[in-house]
């Protein structure tokens, strides 16, 4: 089967009812996708299907084939993301285990919402769950990221103008 | 510090590069450790007699490029431990900490403990490490003298160059590291410390070492080793501790594409130690197939005693046995005239349920077996003790296991047994190729060494002034003691040394007191161990009294703290633990918990609120706890509305002593506010016939961002040595909430968790 993952076209042989997740990290090798619960609830291994979060665990693989597909890995080419340079700055991570999940969710949530109040931030985020606490960091790094992201964005459509 | 903690000498190179796969070349120091105790055995009370020291290594090397490489000799699982040591070596050093390279330790016992537990990563490593830095730095400085033919004096190393100034002449430590190598080792009495006003990295918020890699996907996990022709393995165990397999039916198991082996794994062992759990293994070339085979597995179980065990009437029962007269442990001043005589008494009693560690990596390790040798990847918080237990399964010795450690998605005491270690190795040797076991989250949540459930009971006497004269505790759990020896029915003095003999309130009339439980399930040490329900019940009877006498809280409690003082809990046969450390070094100190406690007051400004209560439906808790050496104050503000509650701020303030990287210490006590909202509103594993009834994360909630406060964090103390960090910002939370709450609505909360008596908005 023919997989689009951070823009590259990827053959995986696995079974139809395999989850991504796991054709992303036995097959692909593509650990930065955690596995978590295995059920949807906690998020670790949040990945972007056509620019929308998805639980790659409970995705099946047939459901992400001809879709454009990005996980972790994909998120930057050199981790230089408005998130990811904000999850630095304020030095979100602790075990870092569930980050790729966190980071994911945010960077769907900046997509589709370039100026997310609090409320939205919660919304977005409470699929996510950190078992070492990092809530507080999370959201502080997202409410800063949100200006370099809209500046960003900014940037690049003039130069597409 | 003990004699032979700082005998810094060279060290073979050839030695080191195999140990801590370094490739570099240059000065290269060790020092020798002293054997520390694993932290088990503190608290099952079967500390090892032999105290002969240990010969061994920490290590940091100098590389012609100018790379400083520092081995952590410690497990990181998000405390910060490889940014925290290696910032302390480089500061001393006078290393620029952009040309740091951190290089994880494999298990050795050469380095003495690396038990990542007890949070006394910094306490008991910051010395040496200061000390390793200084060696290296006057190396280097010696090197450059004799370099230079100038007075060693008059050599100053300086953000990874040395300088000589009357000359105006310098060199990098890369261009020295070879000169240094041929240098004297410094006698550990010669050498000049920094004073802390030139230090550069300690103090310092430095930045994670990994969180580069984090942020992009490449930290590598347990569950993240891939090695060349490696199967994965699942495990279906045993639902009840002792049960073993009677019987399988593994025919439509075996029909699933991908699977390559079904075995049975041996277990059943009591007492449970660190051994595999009986089970039957799927193996199979990825991990969905193991995943689905093992669900086809048809498994009959053998009966076994602990198949009665039902979580909700035990705790009622330990409840019942805490009410009557138990074992004594301490006793000051005659209690039960106190009680007789009193004006007025109180007595209440609390419970806290089983807990699970729920990491949000579920364990995970790697093995390769050839002939007489063994190698592990693993997320375990003890790499020495995977080595020993892996060793024992497949009869080798432990020198013939190789222990690489990886990062640890969260550990919190789990990834301190090394269980799931041993699964992969003894796989690996059956399938004579390499082994991943992949627990999943039900695994986690049903095969945990769970914190003990918990029943404590208190009694209070006062007189007419309102003065409490008189304090009866008591308290029952299955100990720790019992996952290593049969029969062990009280909690040990290290359980006990947990906040409950070391209470501090200055009483005249007190006695502790333990009543017996039975050893139902695996248990094992949760982030901060007794302190969970030793806090919550002294905290909250405290709190109970100051009501009851119509005190304000906080006063009532830095009145029952009495005098500054130095309290010494040592009495009889009960040897109280102090984390490991001298009483003199790390005094039990009141005047610092009432620093704290009066600063945790300030902070939420409940000078202003009365009884706390500050509004209908919303009030103040407050709670204090010593643990780890470190003192932890926490102020929560609730809101109680239809019988729904929300946490509306909570507020730490930790004396922690030095903080070696203060923004590390505040992520720990911001996870510790987490962590602890997590147990005392949510927390709860049930079991029903010996079984856990819970499986995932819809069963066994953890807290989630929409229901995380506004929370603050200051640091005190930070005069003092080093404490620990990891836990003891957990402890006081759950009766911060509590005594909240009662200030909220009048509901007073004595069994945990909170939602069982209230809805969470």
């Amino acid at each position: 089967m023919e997989l689009t993952i951070n823009g590259k076209v990827h053959q995986v042989d696995v079974d139809d009812d395999t989850p991504l997740l796991w054709a992303l990290r036995d097959e692909l090798k593509m650990t930065g996708t955690k596995f978590g619960c295995g059920a949807g609830l906690c998020g670790a291994c949040t990945i972007h299907i056509n620019g929308n979060p998805a639980r790659a665990c409970l995705t099946p693989i047939t459901a992400a084939k001809g879709a454009k597909i990005t996980t972790i890995e994909g998120l930057s080419d050199t981790g230089d993301h408005p998130l990811q340079q904000a999850w630095v700055k304020h030095n979100v991570p602790q075990c870092g285990y569930c980050q790729s999940g966190q980071l994911m969710s945010a960077a769907a949530l900046l997509a589709n919402n370039p100026n997310p109040s609090e409320k939205d931030i919660d919304s977005a985020m409470s699929g996510n769950l950190c078992r070492c606490g990092t809530y507080p960091r999370i959201k502080a790094a997202i409410q800063d990221a949100v200006q370099y992201y809209n500046a960003g964005e900014q940037q690049e459509k003039q130069g597409g103008e | 510090m003990t004699d032979n903690t700082n005998a810094i000498s060279l060290v073979d190179r050839r030695r080191f590069l195999k140990l801590a796969g370094v490739s570099s070349s240059g000065l290269i120091l060790g020092a020798t450790l002293p054997n520390f105790q694993p932290a088990w055995a503190d608290i099952a009370g079967t500390a090892a007699k032999d105290k002969s020291a240990a010969p061994l290594n920490l290590f940091v090397s100098i590389a012609k490029d100018n790379t400083v490489s520092i081995v952590c000799h410690r497990s990181e699982m998000g405390q910060g431990i490889r940014t925290g040591l290696p910032q302390v070596v480089a500061d001393e050093l006078e290393a620029d900490w952009d040309l740091v390279e951190v290089v994880q330790g494999l298990g050795d016992k050469r380095y003495g403990s690396q038990n990542t537990d007890g949070s006394r990563s910094i306490r008991n490593f910051y010395t040496t490490m200061r000390t390793m830095g200084a060696s290296a730095r006057t190396m280097l400085e010696q090197a450059a003298a004799q370099l230079w033919s100038v007075p060693v004096s008059e050599c100053q190393a300086r953000k990874h160059r040395v300088h000589h100034s009357a000359s105006d002449r310098s060199a990098s430590f890369g261009e020295l590291a070879e000169l240094a190598a041929t240098q004297k080792v410094p006698a550990e009495d010669t050498l000049v410390l920094k004073t802390p006003s030139n230090f550069n990295y300690i103090g310092k918020p430095v930045a994670t070492y990994d969180t580069p890699a984090i942020v992009q996907g490449k930290g590598v996990f347990g569950q993240d080793v891939i090695l060349d022709d490696m199967l994965i393995a699942s495990i279906e165990r045993a639902p009840v501790l002792g049960s073993k397999v009677a019987s399988v039916d593994d025919s439509a198991a075996r029909k699933i594409s991908g699977v390559v082996a079904i075995e049975n794994m041996d277990g059943g062992i009591e007492p449970p130690l660190f051994h595999p759990l009986s089970g039957v293994a799927v193996i199979a070339t990825n991990t969905w197939a193991a995943m689905k085979a093992r669900k086809a597995l048809d498994i009959q179980w053998t009966d076994t005693s602990h198949a009665g065990h039902n979580s909700a009437p035990f705790i009622e029962t330990l409840k019942q046995r805490v009410k009557q007269p138990g074992k004594v442990v301490t006793k000051y001043g005659d209690v039960a005239s106190s009680l007789a005589d009193a004006a007025n008494t109180h007595s209440a009693t609390y419970s806290v349920p089983y807990l699970a560690h729920a990491s949000m990596e579920p364990p995970s390790a790697t093995a390769v077996v050839k002939d007489d040798h063994c190698e592990i990847w693993a997320c375990v918080q003890v790499p020495q003790g995977t080595q020993q237990h892996v060793a024992n399964a497949l009869g080798l010795t432990p020198e013939q296991v190789k222990v690489n450690v990886t990062l640890l998605g969260g550990g919190f005491g789990r990834k301190s047994k090394p269980d799931f270690a041993v699964e992969a190795a003894l796989l690996a040797k059956k399938m004579q190729r390499p082994v991943k076991v992949v627990w999943s989250r039900e695994d986690d949540i049903r095969h945990d060494y769970y914190h003990a459930a918990a029943a404590s009971h208190f009694e209070a006497a006062m007189d007419d002034g309102g003065q409490v004269t008189g304090w009866q505790q008591r308290t029952a759990f299955p100990t720790i003691s019992g996952t290593f020896a049969k029969g062990a029915e009280h909690p040990s003095n290290g359980e006990l040394s947990l906040g409950f003999a070391d209470m501090p309130f200055d009483i005249p009339h007190r006695q502790c007191e333990t009543a017996p439980a039975e050893y139902e399930a695996r248990i094992g040490w949760l982030r901060s161990v007794s302190n969970i329900q030793n806090a919550f019940g002294v905290c909250s009877f405290a709190d109970e009294l100051a009501h009851l006498l119509k005190r304000k809280p906080d006063e009532f409690l830095l009145e029952l703290m009495g005098e500054d003082r130095h309290i010494d809990p040592n009495q009889g046969d009960f040897e109280y633990g102090n984390h490991g450390a001298s009483l003199k070094d790390f005094p039990l100190d009141t005047a610092r918990l009432k620093q704290v406690l009066a600063a945790t007051a300030a902070k939420a400004d409940l000078s202003q609120k009365g009884d706390h209560a500050q509004k209908a439906g919303e009030g103040w808790g407050i709670a204090v706890h010593r643990s780890f050496l470190s003192y932890v104050g926490i102020a929560t503000k609730v809101a109680v509305e239809n019988g729904r509650v929300a946490i509306k701020e909570m507020h730490c303030v930790a004396d922690v002593g030095l903080a070696v990287n203060p923004d590390r210490v505040e992520s720990q006590m911001e996870g510790s506010m987490i962590f602890g909202m997590s147990l005392a509103l949510m927390g709860e594993i049930g079991m029903e016939k010996g079984a856990v009834t819970n499986s995932n994360f819809h069963d066994y909630p953890l807290l989630r961002m929409q229901q995380s406060p506004k929370m603050s964090v200051t640091l005190l103390g930070t005069e003092h040595a080093p404490a620990g960090v990891g836990e003891p910002g957990v402890p006081p939370v759950a009766p911060s909430i509590t005594n909240a709450i009662f200030a909220a609505c009048g509901e007073r909360i004595r069994d945990l968790p909170v939602n069982k008596h209230l809805q969470l908005a």
